[in-house]
């Protein structure tokens, strides 16, 4: 699927509304031409060409990682990854250190343990509260909804020590507990939002239909909402995902020494005073695995569903 | 992209990837350079040989278990968990050892969070005192403060005492007062290792005359975004030797400015090095490469004899290549900086950590005890690998594995020298962590003068 698909689907999307066939037609006539015309555009060699030199440039410092993370130990502090072009010598002995010696295996174990709960509490929670500010009406419901967007703003540093002292005086400091309740609390607020439009795209004859057959609220969740929802929900799943995956912050402040994820573990892989650097391209790649296949294989929903969220208000 | 061309395209990469890697060399784990099973110690801990009754006035503290935050990482904390060993089998304690490079930002937090851990080992005095200050850390058991006083000077002791209440003994030590050099270059050239900063000099200028290929002097002092500390080691190490303790305690506590005469004048002195394009930068370029080139790669000009000498820390030990013999008549040793005032004589200085409680229970003050042991930093020692020792005089440097520190425990036991502790790392951290470290550096890179370079470090001192 081309980025212009993309956009033409986002767009039918975005309308939110069952036209009717005649101008259904017209609009798909028009569609096409404009897709043909943004085709054109995109496949003349002048963009074709730009459109590589900046993907080559862009990948340019991954590959170096890519390499370095090969090389040995001399030829790392000694010359730059390119010279290794003209003189191939690698080893997989900086994983090997990395994997096993410094112990990043069971980080990354722990890096699973975080994320996936992390993930899956967020999105529980916000289609539940998403379908209640979308299809249950009730007193303050756009007020209370307005209050849970802003939640956004407030940046979570200024959260950490008070949300710290909470979990020390509850008492689940230093569990998992902690870094999932953290990551959860700070996805909810851009989660219901997304969600929430998303929900508000679904037609609401649709929904009537059903609760004119009887359906429940229960019902039209499960039956009718949740099967169109699929994409979005892998679209803000991916993004909780890597954004859980890659943190630092939040695992540095409230994960304890048992339950350090790779990005934690990967900071102090250099050892106490830098000598170990040269590990650290190894483990940086090791960190990014997953993140890549994720987005890669994932990359269709998460960029239509990160757009729908941000057409529509 | 139809389906076809794609799957050519990819066999074409795959071909490609295929003729690297046959071309490619594979390198063997001694080429890779790597060292597997880097966490081993350097000696298994014998570990009867303690006596368990001194325990005893802690009382019953089975079964407890005591959470330990430092800055120190694998494969430097293997032997801390190590030495820990015997202590748990006597009382029956469990140390939780947690290790973090981010232990200087975590730490704050987690002690304004109530979430403070029991022991925490603190690199820096500043530091203490700013935990001191939250109010949280607890004083130490009488039998701590017995131990501190009979072995540890008293230089150590009042590093870890606030306003006038001592609370975190010393633990580990290293010392800054080094030149590094090469025994077998020094004695193939007939060069003997100077005793004064004038002798050194004027070994300096001979080896101009003598070897025009190479620079007496290698330095170095890019380390990221903490770059120029290795130049302001240079300069604090000047100043005590120059000026004394009694200026040096002045100028780390602001009763003299940072611009004094006095402090201009080892200014000056060390320009005479660094700053001297007959004298740097051996191997590595003229004055600025100094600016730039990164401190763990600075003194290694001197395996390959195109520099001579290096100012850096014991600790520099562990950025000699793997198989570099590191002793008195070997491939690189160190000397201590030489005297320059006769009248101060030989000085050291160097820094530490220090072991801080955060709660009175008698499992925490039983660790702190055991640190503060003489027995301790034996077994610590025997455990560790080279780079590790301690200014406890109990601590006998026959226990350590590498010459360099045997020499710097001397160094630090010997009644004769004083110890200071690193100065930027006492003065605030706008100054020793922030102006000091780069208007140094611009005092290299772009020539600025002593006195602009002082003036400059001066304004930056908070009111």
């Amino acid at each position: 699927m081309t980025a212009s698909d993309v956009s033409q689907e986002v767009v039918t999307q975005a309308t939110g509304k069952v036209d009717a066939p005649v101008t259904e037609s017209w609009r798909s006539r028009r569609r096409q031409r404009r897709a043909e015309a943004a085709a054109d555009r995109l496949s003349k060699p002048a963009a074709s060409t730009i459109a590589i030199v900046i993907a080559v440039l862009w990948s340019i410092p991954t590959l170096g990682l890519f390499v370095t993370s090969f090389r040995t130990v001399d030829d790392i502090q000694s010359s730059g990854w390119w010279t290794a072009i003209t003189n191939p010598l690698f080893s997989q002995y900086n994983y090997q250190a990395a994997l096993v010696d410094s112990g990043l295996a069971s980080n990354f174990v722990n890096s699973f343990v975080i994320t996936l709960p992390a993930v899956l509490i967020p999105i529980t929670l916000a289609l539940l509260a998403a379908y209640a500010f979308a299809w249950i009406p009730f007193r303050g419901r756009n007020t209370l909804f307005v209050a849970v967007f802003a939640l956004q703003i407030v940046p979570i540093q200024v959260t950490l020590v008070p949300l710290l002292s909470l979990y020390v005086d509850v008492g689940v400091a230093g569990s998992f507990w902690t870094v999932w309740l953290s990551h959860s609390m700070f996805a909810l607020p851009l989660a219901i939002f997304l969600l929430h439009n998303f929900m508000k795209d679904v037609p609401p004859s649709l929904v009537e239909a059903a609760r004119m057959d009887g359906a429940g609220h229960v019902t039209i969740f499960f039956k009718v909402l949740f099967p169109l929802l699929v994409p979005a929900i892998a679209a803000f799943g991916v993004f909780q995902f890597l954004w859980v995956w890659n943190d630092l912050l939040v695992a540095l402040t409230f994960a304890s020494n048992d339950a350090t994820p790779l990005t934690a573990a990967v900071a102090d892989l250099a050892g106490t005073r830098g000598n170990a650097w040269y590990l650290l391209s190894a483990g940086a790649f090791i960190t990014m695995v997953v993140p890549l296949v994720v987005f890669v294989s994932l990359q269709r929903f998460f960029v239509r569903g990160l757009l729908a969220g941000s057409v529509k208000g | 992209m139809s389906t076809r061309s794609r799957k050519s395209s990819r066999a074409a990469v795959a071909a490609g990837l295929g003729a690297v890697v046959a071309l490619a060399g594979c390198a063997s784990q001694e080429e890779a350079g790597v060292s597997s099973g880097g966490s081993t110690a350097g000696a298994e801990v014998a570990s009867s040989e303690i006596d368990c009754s001194q325990f005893e006035q802690f009382g019953d503290v089975d079964g407890s278990e005591v959470e330990v935050y430092t800055t120190i990482v694998d494969p430097e904390s293997q032997s801390f968990i190590d030495a820990f060993g015997p202590f748990e089998e006597c009382t029956g304690i469990s140390v939780n050892y947690n290790g973090s490079r981010q232990f200087e930002a975590q730490l704050p937090v987690r002690v304004n969070a109530g979430n403070a851990p029991d022991i925490a080992f603190l690199p820096q005095p500043g530091l203490l005192a700013q935990m001191v200050a939250t109010g949280q850390v607890a004083e130490p058991a009488q039998a701590v403060v017995d131990n501190v006083d009979q072995f540890w000077s008293e230089d150590w002791k009042n590093y870890g005492t606030v306003d006038g209440t001592f609370y975190a003994p010393p633990l580990g030590a290293n010392v800054k007062s080094f030149v590094w050099y090469s025994p077998s270059a020094f004695a193939e050239a007939g060069y003997e290792v100077p005793e004064t900063w004038d002798d050194m000099l004027a070994l300096s200028d001979q080896i101009v005359a003598d070897h025009p290929d190479s620079k007496p002097w290698c330095a170095g002092i890019g380390s990221g975004e903490a770059t120029g500390w290795p130049a302001t080691d240079f300069l604090e190490d000047v100043v005590l030797h120059q000026q004394g303790p009694d200026v040096y305690d002045q100028w780390v506590a602001h009763e003299i400015p940072f611009n004094d005469p006095q402090i201009a004048e080892s200014l000056a002195q060390a320009g005479g090095i660094l700053k001297n394009p007959d004298y740097v930068n051996g191997g590595l370029g003229d004055v600025r490469s100094i600016a730039s080139t990164e401190f763990q790669d600075a003194g290694l000009p001197i395996l390959d004899g195109q520099c001579w000498m290096h100012r850096q820390a014991s600790f520099y030990q562990a950025n000699w290549p793997a198989g570099t013999d590191v002793s008195e008549d070997g491939d690189v040793f160190a000397f201590p900086t030489p005297v320059i005032n006769e009248e101060v004589g030989s000085a050291i200085v160097g820094g530490g950590e220090f072991v801080a409680a955060f709660n009175d229970d008698p499992a925490t003050q039983a660790v702190q005890y055991w640190l503060s042991t003489g027995d301790w930093a034996n077994l610590k020692a025997q455990a560790s690998q080279p780079g590790w020792f301690s200014a406890n005089l109990e601590l006998d440097p026959s226990n350590l594995q590498s010459p360099i520190d045997q020499l710097a425990v001397e160094q630090l036991q010997d009644p004769e020298s004083t110890f200071r502790f690193d100065a930027s790392d006492l003065m605030p951290a706008q100054v020793g962590a922030d102006a000091e470290w780069q208007q140094l550096t611009d005092w290299i890179a772009s020539d600025q003068s002593d006195q602009q370079t002082l003036d400059n470090i001066e304004a930056a001192w908070p009111q």
